[in-house]
């Protein structure tokens, strides 16, 4: 099993050398800026279990045959360092699915970016969460009021339904020059111009497009 | 831990900005050898005494901390490149020098463990502490221009930690502005088209909130 050996330069990394742990550190770093969940990236994920599980087999080895210790501490240390993105990256997941649980289960543009463990994970939780309500509050109000997504029943929308804020600021920085249309549609377009490697703070909404077609990151 | 006892995902602790740019490549000369390492983060090595290689900073600082190498300082790191970067930082109404996106992290974890392999080591350290200086007060004084017609704040060649810094403020402020700003605009809509504007959906941020379970 060929890994990738070389790693990107500081600034860019280009997309046809970029190791797994590389791919790793983008999409939790691109996890941890967006308001809303991403697409899971399962493949990404089971490969670098893969990769870690097969160290984990070998370092167990170097021990046994004695080999130096300091290389097997350098091994352990590259070990380390990959198992936490990982783990910061499910977990952040996990923590945004918490949050916007209803809504995501809502949608189903949302929920198929979820894999399959999250969506199992989502939907217990927000059985568990329901009943929860439900048996201490929400039973024990008048009539109208008794659903978990609304305020009431005279309101036309799932109001109690937290939803991410795509409205919130984030930092990103653009692969080439781009010029971006900051409002949205019927308005003064606002254009900005976004030079190669300069970071900013943008509205997400803006960006939303451009960073799903991967021409701009979030840092 | 992993983001778990953070509250707002989005923002990064500054040990999580350190570990970042501990992937940033630095040049080492080992003095002992050592076959090549086949990380899952790539191939360093091998290792001969006397020949530098490059590998990433956690990697170099671990050697180093055991003594198998020493550091060559990185070419912005001397007292000639730092003074100069000093002097245009002081110039007033002058833009951000560039320097490395991790200089702050670079530089701190060679002073605390690579301190003889820098020349004129306490020099360098007082310019870099004066750079963060002078680029922390610029931030500041940039923070404050900020109005109900800031769309976007541009970031040019300031660090990662720089940008950490600021952030949640950055995020807030410009949040608040956009959300004052919106009923105007909504105003402008309506008046277009005769729908009703929508009730704004609620945030999943209300703070302060307390968990409802203990983490």
């Amino acid at each position: 099993m060929a890994s990738n050996s070389e790693m990107g330069s500081a600034d860019f990394e280009s997309l046809l050398s970029t190791s797994d742990v590389e791919l790793l550190k983008r999409a939790w770093r691109n996890e941890k800026a967006a308001p809303e969940i991403l697409p899971y990236q399962g493949d990404l994920v089971e490969r670098a279990k893969g990769q870690i599980e097969l160290v984990e087999g070998n370092i167990e080895d170097y021990v046994e045959d004695g080999i130096d210790p300091l290389v097997v501490s350098l091994y352990q240390m590259d070990l380390d360092r990959t198992q936490f993105l990982l783990r910061s990256y499910l977990r952040v997941r996990l923590l945004k699915i918490e949050k916007f649980m209803f809504h995501i289960l809502k949608s189903e543009e949302a929920e198929s970016r979820l894999s399959e463990q999250e969506k199992a994970f989502a939907r217990r939780c927000a059985a568990d969460l329901t009943k929860h309500f439900e048996e201490s509050v929400l039973l024990k109000l008048p009539e109208n009021y008794q659903t978990v997504q609304k305020q009431s029943l005279i309101s036309d929308e799932d109001d109690m339904v937290p939803e991410p804020n795509l409205d919130t600021f984030v930092v990103c920085r653009s692969k080439n020059s781009l010029k971006l249309n900051l409002y949205e549609e019927g308005e003064t377009p606002v254009i900005l111009d976004l030079d190669r490697g300069e970071p900013s703070f943008v509205r997400y909404r803006a960006v939303k497009r451009a960073f799903e077609s991967g021409e701009v990151e979030l840092i | 831990m992993a983001g778990q006892t953070d509250p707002h995902i989005s923002l990064f602790s500054p040990q999580e900005v350190e570990f970042m740019a501990e992937d940033e490549m630095v040049e080492i000369v080992p003095n002992m050898n050592m076959d090549p390492l086949n990380f899952i983060a790539g191939d360093y090595g091998r290792f001969v005494p006397q020949i530098p290689t490059q590998v990433p900073l956690w990697l170099a600082v671990a050697l180093k901390r055991r003594g198998k190498c020493t550091f060559r300082p990185p070419a912005w790191l001397s007292v000639d490149n730092l003074t100069q970067v000093l002097e245009a930082e002081r110039e007033p109404q002058s833009k951000f020098q560039p320097l490395p996106s991790g200089y702050i992290e670079i530089a701190r974890l060679l002073f605390d463990h690579a301190r003889d392999d820098i020349p004129d080591m306490y020099m360098v350290k007082s310019l870099v502490e004066d750079i963060r200086d002078v680029r922390l007060h610029k931030l500041e004084t940039n923070l404050g221009t900020f109005g109900a017609d800031t769309t976007a704040v541009k970031m040019n060649n300031v660090s990662a930690m720089e940008v950490n810094l600021v952030r949640p403020f950055v995020i807030r402020a410009l949040e608040a502005f956009y959300r004052h700003d919106k009923p105007e605009r909504d105003a402008d809509r309506d008046a277009r088209s005769s729908s009703s504007s929508r009730q704004p959906p609620r945030e999943a941020n209300n703070e302060p909130r307390r968990p409802l379970r203990q983490r």
